[in-house]
């Protein structure tokens, strides 16, 4: 009996084991690659490399036309940090309204804020096109940024009105009966306490914003002007002549930032996906 | 009298307050969501190549879709293929690994990183890239093959096989599904088990009896949210294949489809089209889901729904 169980034990420790490797495999494939000579990364299969090299990241971080990669991280930062800022605080304006104010035709408005949510992007997508290009926007980044500043993701409005929701009506209450009113109640009171939702709002923003690939390509086609991904994307030829060692040091490097989020925003995540089911 | 002007002062004020907050949410809907959505109806209903001013052509773009279109065809049936395969797979995944987790193993945290990573890198070019690389002629797969004497193909040109390759780089992501159900397994109360056991249950009829009817608003709701998602896959086509859609369109996924039309050839009416066309798809498709929901998703009193 004991034995049978001690043997479950073991046999799902090592299914889970297991598991664990075949799932980082990909990861550990692209870090190792990216340290082989071109000529190796194709023919030794083994994950640690016999002859280690940088010359990857030389070669792939001068980028090309001159532009190094530097300058698209820079611009990927930037779009990232620009589009958090405007989720942040045009979400959670949006959110105070709708969870705390009386007002009229609320109930209108936040069923339309609900059906946004399920509607796909490629519907809205030509015509927001066509107005991008009709204000010449084509080519900066005003098309990625400027819908995060006006509230377009409202998903998080959702998850922000749920938060306040939970928060008690008291504190504001009696917070009126002190004299404050209604704008220092959201900066005073409700922005701390909503803190956790702000940072889940952050960190979700940030890494499907660095990962946009397809409005980035829609957008931006100046070299000076691309992103991470659509860096590694131009240095991906899909008929193979591609240089891989560059190409998979660049790929690492891309993953970073977000890697990064996720080691000091661990909590943040796993919370926030298991109360909201985000992706 | 003096209540009563208070009281106004504060509705007023509450109105006010609302809509200076909701403005630029406002701005957005109309300018970026409503207004966009009236007009790519209008648009579908035209020829527009947006050198030359939308011409009228009434449901012409609707006709030639539904009636003479292969590609329409081929790609629709290709993207329920990867719906119907991707989504419950990665659920039953995400569920088995999850009950496994859940029964209080050393070390929980580090698996549970370990297993989450994925979904979180998932969706960049970089790992498009490594898995096309992976199923490659001479990739990691065929070398593990090889180690038993089979020779295998190259997975990501054959026609046949590429789609099965991006479903399993979507059920590999199944970790964040997984975080969702070890929540909600814990918040099964003990009791239930305890209570079952002294009646004779089995583990088997423990779980198709309390866990899994426990599961089903979880379930549900990441069975709409991955219908609508995977619907709209792009990345994983667009890398994986040559971005065209090959080999031999085995690669066509719905959206990228229309992005062809729209962007490539800028058919920005017949794009119009599709892109209704696939609104109507999944807004049905979430119908469907939505009506069966009385029938299997159990909500507890105290839970509610979602």
């Amino acid at each position: 009996m004991v034995k049978a169980i001690a043997n479950s034990n073991l046999l799902r420790h090592l299914f889970i084991i297991v598991l664990g490797i075949l799932m980082l495999y990909p990861v550990l494939w692209l870090v190792s690659s990216s340290f082989k000579p071109n000529q190796l990364i194709f023919s030794e299969p083994g994950l640690w490399p016999k002859e280690w090299t940088f010359n990857n990241y030389v070669k792939g971080w001068a980028g090309f036309q001159g532009i190094s990669f530097g300058q698209f991280f820079l611009n990927s930062a930037m779009i990232s940090i620009l589009c958090v800022l405007g989720n942040i605080i045009t979400c959670s304006l949006a959110a105070f309204a709708f969870a705390r104010l009386k007002f009229k035709l609320s109930k209108l408005w936040f069923a339309f804020m609900i059906v946004t949510i399920m509607l796909p992007y490629h519907v809205t997508l030509i015509p927001q096109y066509i107005i991008f290009s009709e204000l010449n926007w084509l080519n900066t980044y005003y098309p990625l940024i400027v819908p995060k500043w006006l509230a377009t993701d409202s998903f998080f409005i959702l998850l922000m009105v749920q938060f306040i929701r939970g928060i008690p009506r008291e504190l504001d209450e009696s917070a009126i009966i002190d004299g404050c009113n209604l704008r220092s109640i959201y900066v005073r009171i409700m922005l701390p306490l909503l803190l956790p939702a702000l940072i889940t709002t952050a960190i979700f923003t940030f890494i499907w914003t660095w990962d946009d690939f397809f409005s980035q390509m829609i957008y931006i086609s100046k070299i000076d002007l691309f992103t991470v991904q659509l860096g590694v994307r131009a240095l991906f030829d899909p008929s193979g002549s591609s240089d891989w060692g560059a190409l998979l040091a660049m790929s690492a490097l891309s993953l970073i930032p977000i890697s990064l989020i996720f080691m000091f925003f661990q909590k943040y995540f796993l919370e926030g996906i298991a109360t909201t089911g985000f992706k | 009298m003096k209540i009563k002007s208070a009281r106004n002062s504060l509705a007023s004020d509450h109105n006010r307050t609302a809509y200076l907050f909701l403005t630029p949410w406002l701005i957005g809907f109309f300018c970026l969501t409503l207004g966009p959505m009236i007009a790519s109806l209008y648009f579908s209903l035209t020829k527009y190549n947006l050198l030359n001013s939308p011409s009228w052509i009434g449901l012409g773009n609707y006709v030639k879709i539904l009636s003479d279109d292969e590609t329409f065809r081929n790609s629709l049936f290709l993207t329920f293929k990867y719906v119907f395969f991707s989504v419950p797979l990665k659920l039953v995944f995400a569920l088995i690994v999850a009950m496994i987790l859940n029964k209080g193993l050393r070390g929980l945290g580090i698996y549970r990183t370990v297993y989450y990573l994925p979904s979180l890198l998932g969706g960049s070019i970089a790992i498009a890239i490594v898995w096309r690389q992976i199923f490659a002629g001479d990739g990691v797969v065929n070398d593990f093959l090889g180690w038993f004497g089979i020779k295998g193909p190259s997975w990501i040109s054959h026609p046949d096989y590429v789609i099965y390759t991006i479903i399993m780089l979507t059920i590999w992501q199944f970790g964040s599904a997984m975080v969702i159900f070890l929540a909600g397994l814990k918040q099964v109360p003990t009791e239930l088990y305890e209570a079952s056991s002294i009646d004779g249950a089995g583990k088997g009829r423990q779980f198709f009896n309390i866990t899994l009817p426990l599961l089903t608003p979880v379930i549900f709701f990441n069975l709409v949210m991955g219908i609508i998602n995977s619907f709209q896959a792009f990345t994983p086509a667009f890398v994986i294949g040559d971005g065209r859609g090959g080999p031999l369109d085995a690669t066509m996924f719905y959206t990228l489809y229309l992005y062809l039309k729209g962007f490539s050839f800028f058919d920005m009416g017949y794009a119009s089209a599709l892109a209704w066309i696939m609104l109507l798809i999944i807004g049905f498709l979430t119908a469907i889901v939505f009506t069966t929901q009385k029938y299997w998703v159990f909500y507890s009193d105290d839970q509610g729904g979602k």
